[in-house]
């Protein structure tokens, strides 16, 4: 199968995506489908994106070179795309800001999202404020008490943050709601999915949204090397990250690429986050994929110290990837991530998302393993301001 | 074909229009749940959905959330579903269309739900998740015409689409009445009818209504435009407020026979 080519028109990555969803909501998503199209042939709405990208969001990010933690690790050269310093400190502006010139463009004045970590309901908050729309952001209660600085940021940017109090209060609990939210809402309000995930057209579209990633990397380590790097590094919860960087490369079949998931506390606890490493192929929120469920079919928690992370499903695309063997996924625990917080914040004085850091711990445990003059590009894709409460409360308790 | 056709032509004979009632399977218990849906026979109902409890229904409020999530902590599944349909069908001869969400069927084995389900007595399914783009990955598995593959129109469904719809359906098609979930508020039945009428122009099938329909009057009013109508949220209310009731038998055969009342016209 060539990949390249995927989705097809019913949105089918392989055996993968689809659009599983309620008859209610399908000739939104068919409107929305026939939208999507039209504006990327339209150059105005091409060019306004690049417009917003360039001013707003301050692209292109970095290319950085960690010397540092280089010489620290003394393996492989260790480079981070610096998502973390695109506007409101994460990669999730990208596709916010693209979904929201596309709402725009439909004349929908009213948008929803759902959040984990908080990054792609701030990221959303934001961009419904930049083109005056209303905002609501649904987030589990579990996640509104660990990532309370980001609640606080889409209060004062005019967002309603609507507690999620379902299942765990996680990022499945926050979408459930989003969903049917917008059941009832479809006729006048568009949803802005987070992640590479949900029915099609989503996984497709984020993913186009967020391949400047990709087109960036590949431009800027070139100039930096004059080469490829041999393996691209990303953290996986939906996977819009991982895909964004991923995706200009799939064609350059010596570039390895890498998924890391959340082990959580360890994948034999079954507490973890891994969908691809130890799920099995099922139908949540829209679309097919690896799911974390039971033998019946039941949808189960997922866990990790990242809310990020935490979701008991992936982008369709990763599936295919993973199923066609051109990208691998691994996992990393809650603390070797917390380790890599702290090592990289000392090393370079960047302070990472605890999801980037799963990315980064990956690296570093690789690089040591490969001769000097590997390249490894990890995405660094968001800062982690958010989760000092959560870091200091993990030192305290090793402290103890 | 199955028998949920000549249900249909015997209650237009009679006059009537049917009373759907859905329950979770499993909710509060699996005993439980049977002696409920017992009552809701003894009561009239005419056509049973029996809910496949999952433990993210989307497309459900808050009432029918709980009932799921009531019906899995007490060991429901599936498999127990099936064996459920089996007790039920011991004492009555109502259409039992089973109602879910994708993936406990898609984890179960979409042609050994079809043969199972068929064993125990089932007539058809609607599953919530599983729109006409996406069903022949099940329905193709399925090797007779005797279970029906209920189909959903909803209010933002419109009629070339509703043709699409109605082309590939069997058994009844279920009008959702109102954009939203499960159990809503607001039900229009001046909006209902106005929907109804283009359903009606593309199929011959009866068209039974539900969503945000719980009193008598709905009943009455949702009946007198359509072939049906499905209450379910309802029930599972009653359920909810009476779970440690030992009046809920006969609580619940009352409330079929009020809802059922106001169907003969």
């Amino acid at each position: 199968m060539n990949i390249l080519n995927t989705p097809d028109e019913r949105g089918h990555f392989g055996a993968f995506g689809g659009r599983y969803i309620a008859e209610t909501l399908m000739p939104a998503i068919l409107e929305l489908t026939e939208a999507y199209a039209k504006a990327q042939q339209n150059q105005e709405f091409q060019d306004d994106l690049q417009a917003l990208f360039t001013n707003y969001v301050g692209r292109p990010t970095p290319l950085f070179f960690a010397r540092g933690l280089t010489a620290k690790i003394g393996g492989a050269k260790i480079y981070l795309k610096r998502e973390d310093l695109a506007h409101t400190g994460a990669h999730k502006i990208n596709n916010t800001m693209g979904q929201a010139l596309l709402a725009h463009h439909m004349s929908k004045t009213k948008v929803i999202a759902e959040t984990g970590a908080g990054q792609h309901g701030v990221a959303t908050a934001t961009a419904a404020a930049y083109f005056g729309m209303e905002c609501k952001v649904f987030m589990g209660v579990e996640d509104i008490s660990r990532q309370e600085p980001n609640v606080k940021r889409m209060e004062l940017l005019g967002a309603e943050v609507v507690p999620v109090s379902s299942g765990a209060g996680t990022l499945k609990d926050a979408m459930n709601e989003a969903m049917r939210y917008w059941v009832g809402a479809v006729e006048d309000t568009f949803y802005v999915i987070g992640s590479v995930a949900g029915p099609h057209p989503y996984p497709a579209m984020v993913r186009d949204f967020q391949r400047v990633i990709g087109d960036e990397a590949k431009r800027q380590i070139m100039e930096a090397e004059g080469r490829l790097p041999d393996t691209l590094v990303a953290c996986v919860g939906g996977g819009s990250n991982a895909m964004g960087l991923f995706y200009s490369f799939v064609g350059d079949k010596d570039v390895e690429m890498v998924g890391v998931e959340a082990a959580g506390i360890g994948i034999e606890s079954g507490k973890h986050s891994a969908s691809l490493g130890a799920g099995e192929i099922g139908v949540l929120h829209g679309s097919k994929s690896y799911v974390l469920q039971t033998r019946d079919g039941q949808i189960q928690e997922a866990h990790s110290v990242s809310a990020g992370l935490d979701y008991p499903g992936v982008g369709p695309e990763h599936a295919l990837l993973k199923e066609e063997g051109r990208a691998r996924y691994v996992s990393i625990k809650d603390d070797e991530a917390l380790n890599a917080f702290h090592t990289l914040s000392r090393a370079e004085g960047i302070l990472p998302a605890l999801e980037s850091s799963h990315a980064v711990a990956w690296a570093m445990k690789e690089a040591a393993r490969r001769p000097k003059d590997d390249v490894i590009l990890v995405n660094l894709s968001g800062r982690g301001d958010k989760d000092l409460e959560t870091v200091l409360k993990h030192m305290e308790r090793k402290g103890a | 074909m199955s028998c949920i056709k000549d249900s249909f032509e015997a209650l237009k004979a009679k006059n009537e229009k049917a009373l759907v009632g859905f329950v979770t399977a499993g909710d509060p218990d699996f005993g439980k749940s049977v002696e409920i849906v017992k009552a809701m026979c003894e009561g009239g109902m005419d056509v049973l959905e029996l809910g496949i409890p999952f433990s993210d229904p989307t497309a459900d409020g808050p009432v029918i959330q709980r009932s799921s999530q009531r019906a899995l902590s007490s060991g429901m599944s599936l498999p127990k579903v099936l064996e459920m349909v089996k007790i039920v069908r011991g004492f009555t001869q109502i259409p039992i269309v089973l109602f879910g969400y994708y993936n406990p069927i898609f984890a179960y084995g979409g042609k050994r739900f079809y043969e199972d389900a068929l064993a125990v007595g089932a007539d058809g399914v609607l599953i919530v998740d599983l729109p006409p783009e996406e069903s022949a990955e099940l329905t193709s598995l399925w090797d007779g015409d005797d279970f029906d593959f209920i189909r959903l129109v909803a209010p933002t469904t419109g009629q070339d689409r509703m043709k699409q719809i109605a082309d590939e359906a069997s058994g009844f098609i279920y009008l959702v009445s109102m954009t939203g979930v499960t159990g809503s508020q607001g039900l229009n039945s001046s909006k209902v009818a106005d929907v109804i009428a283009p359903l009606k122009a593309v199929t011959d099938l009866p068209v039974c209504v539900g969503f945000g329909i719980s009193t008598p009057d709905h009943v009455k009013a949702v009946a007198a435009v359509s072939d049906g109508v499905v209450v379910g949220s309802a029930f599972e209310r009653l359920i909810e407020e009476n779970l440690e009731n030992r009046g809920l038998h006969s609580m619940v055969k009352e409330y079929t026979e009020s809802l059922k009342a106001a169907t003969k016209g």
